[in-house]
């Protein structure tokens, strides 16, 4: 187990080194330079030789990149060129909205998808799992981002139940409170989960089917159990291996389609603020974004590949690879 | 459904029921009626032509992407088949680094660096499919050597490449095939996207995502403007998903048996 914790972790390690070398290096390869695509092409020679001085581009470049990683590691990252904020002080404001955002859509998603999948199941080649598949089926090809305007239009434009975006901040002070936060999360939250659910609703279907044909399955029926007792003792556990896994790969795709539900809500999280800096060309804000969420989606699927040794010991040997 | 999608793109390089540059303010929002079938949009342009013009956007993005995943991802994953050892090993690593980045963020990272445009985000999709294309193939490939028919191939003195291109391309054709139509609808999704936050296809070139992204700021005047092209894409998405699911019974009886 310590083996292969440690394996991953090296894995982990070097999969963050090449990812922070490769948003590094694309952000080097501009057409032009960093100075030049920030202020535009107007910009007189000056103005860009005062950007370049205050970007440091005229260090070399393993300099630069030495001095933002350990800048990134300890949270003295650079300042951004619109806010004039350091970009750490940025991320953490906008990941207020976001991670919230994310986990709701994933408590969602879970919750969902685990009832559906198992009735699914359970009710193998009947009405109830024919009509789970035909929704799911729907569900993988509905474009999020067109959902979350369908939700605005069924509950703020015809019921005017909630605003069609926007956050009031979770504090009370700002006019906003945890109900409000919520509440404005809310159906963001719902275009979010809609298209993962599908997914892993048919993924949980599936396992628990491939489950339900192993012999022990067989042989704890056999012993006296009921179908119940099986399901939920027996199943389920080992079941939950490529659910997890799937489960991993979605939290990261939920964080980044955040981007795109983002900017349906007008949600102040991050992928408004990338957005932004795009517009703004906030070069500086694009590349700690980026290097963030990357981060993150790596982190996630690392904690995965922990969790799946933990419930599958088989993996545990060290074959996993 | 796709076969529509396909009739569309293509009637629309011949004929749109109006030409998708032809602005009418005096008839803008206009509800659908017999001239315009599903209305006019802010510009006075007819609905029914901006979406049969986008089609052919988001077919050719699908094809686009799709091949650059073909064209480089299924070589690599022969070649690692073929060759094993540390080539594998290489070309294995390389994917799944290319997978841990979201392929949206890196559609993104590009879009600030180059401009937005539909060249750069077909690219970024395209990307996103090759370490897609390389696991399968390798996977797929890995099996067919393992078959007793190589090996005879082998012992009969074919090299690696005779035996990729007689005996594993034509077996893993199938895979790929299947793998194809749902990288499709993948990159249809994400051309949307991209376009809806204007990243993607630039006007006046119609596309179904930017349609959706004007849409929004008439919602309160014109709803049914943000339902028709969220409908075109679904409908486009959901008929390449099934045609996956039946290539996949028809091309290999033995999945659709374990399903």
């Amino acid at each position: 187990m310590t083996l292969f914790v440690l394996r991953r972790l090296l894995s982990f390690v070097l999969t963050l080194l090449a990812t922070s070398v490769v948003v590094f290096a694309v952000l080097e390869l501009l057409p032009g330079n960093a100075a030049q695509v920030i202020l535009g092409e107007t910009a007189t020679p000056e103005s860009i030789a005062a950007m370049e001085d205050k970007l440091g581009l005229n260090q070399p470049a393993a300099t630069r990149y030495l001095s933002w990683m350990g800048g990134m590691l300890q949270g003295q990252t650079g300042l951004s060129i619109s806010y004039d904020t350091p970009t750490a002080q940025l991320m953490a404001e906008r990941m207020q909205v976001t991670l919230p955002l994310a986990v709701m859509a994933m408590g969602l998603t879970v919750a969902l998808a685990l009832a559906l999948g198992i009735y699914a199941a359970s009710q193998q080649n009947k009405a109830g799992d024919v009509g789970v598949m035909t929704l799911s089926q729907l569900g993988l090809a509905l474009p999020n981002f067109w959902l979350a305007i369908l939700l605005i239009l069924l509950f703020a434009v015809h019921l005017e139940w909630v605003s069609a975006g926007g956050f009031p901040g979770w504090s009370e002070d700002d006019g906003g409170g945890v109900l409000e936060g919520v509440k404005a999360l809310l159906l963001p939250a719902m275009a979010l989960a809609a298209v993962q659910t599908a997914i892993l609703t048919r993924v949980t279907r599936s396992a628990v089917l491939d489950t339900l044909r192993e012999d022990f399955v067989r042989t704890a029926r056999a012993k006296g159990l009921s179908r119940r007792q099986v399901l939920w003792g027996h199943v389920l556990r080992n079941a939950m291996i490529p659910v997890l896994t799937v489960m991993g790969l979605q939290f990261g795709n939920l964080i980044t389609s955040a981007i795109v539900i983002e900017n349906v809500f007008v949600l102040p999280g991050i992928g408004r603020l990338i957005f932004q800096a795009i517009a703004n060309r906030d070069l500086i804000v694009v590349r700690d974004v980026v290097m963030l969420l990357a981060a993150l989606v790596i982190l996630i699927n690392f904690c995965i590949d922990v969790l799946y040794a933990w419930i599958d010991p088989r993996l545990k040997a060290g074959h996993a690879g | 459904m796709v076969l529509l999608m396909v009739l569309c793109a293509v009637l629309s390089l011949f004929w749109s029921p109006y030409p998708v540059g032809d602005i009418d303010i005096p008839n803008k929002l206009a509800s659908p009626s017999v001239a315009h079938w599903l209305g006019t949009d802010s510009l006075g342009r007819d609905i029914g032509s901006l979406l049969l013009v986008g089609s052919q956007n988001s077919l050719l993005v699908g094809f686009i992407a799709v091949g650059i995943g073909l064209g480089v991802g299924v070589p690599l994953g022969l070649l690692a088949s073929a060759l094993r050892g540390w080539v594998e090993e290489l070309i294995m690593r390389a994917s799944d680094f290319t997978f841990a980045f979201p392929a949206l963020l890196s559609a993104i990272m590009l879009t600030a660096i180059y401009g937005p445009g539909l060249v750069v985000s077909i690219v970024a999709i395209g990307i996103f499919n090759i370490p897609v294309f390389a696991r399968i193939s390798r996977g797929a490939a890995n099996a067919v050597w393992a078959r007793d028919y190589t090996a005879a191939a082998r012992a009969a003195g074919q090299g690696p490449l005779a035996i990729t291109l007689t005996h594993v391309l034509p077996n893993i054709a199938s895979v790929l095939i299947v793998q194809a139509t749902i990288q499709f609808a993948i990159a249809i999704l994400a051309e949307a996207a991209l376009s809806y936050l204007g990243l993607g296809t630039q006007p006046p070139q119609p596309s179904w995502g930017r349609m959706l992204n004007e849409a929004q700021s008439q919602m309160f005047q014109a709803p049914m403007l943000a339902v028709y092209p969220g409908a075109a894409i679904a409908l486009a998405v959901l008929g390449l998903n099934l045609l996956g699911d039946g290539l996949r019974d028809v091309l290999d009886p033995r999945l659709a048996r374990q399903r």
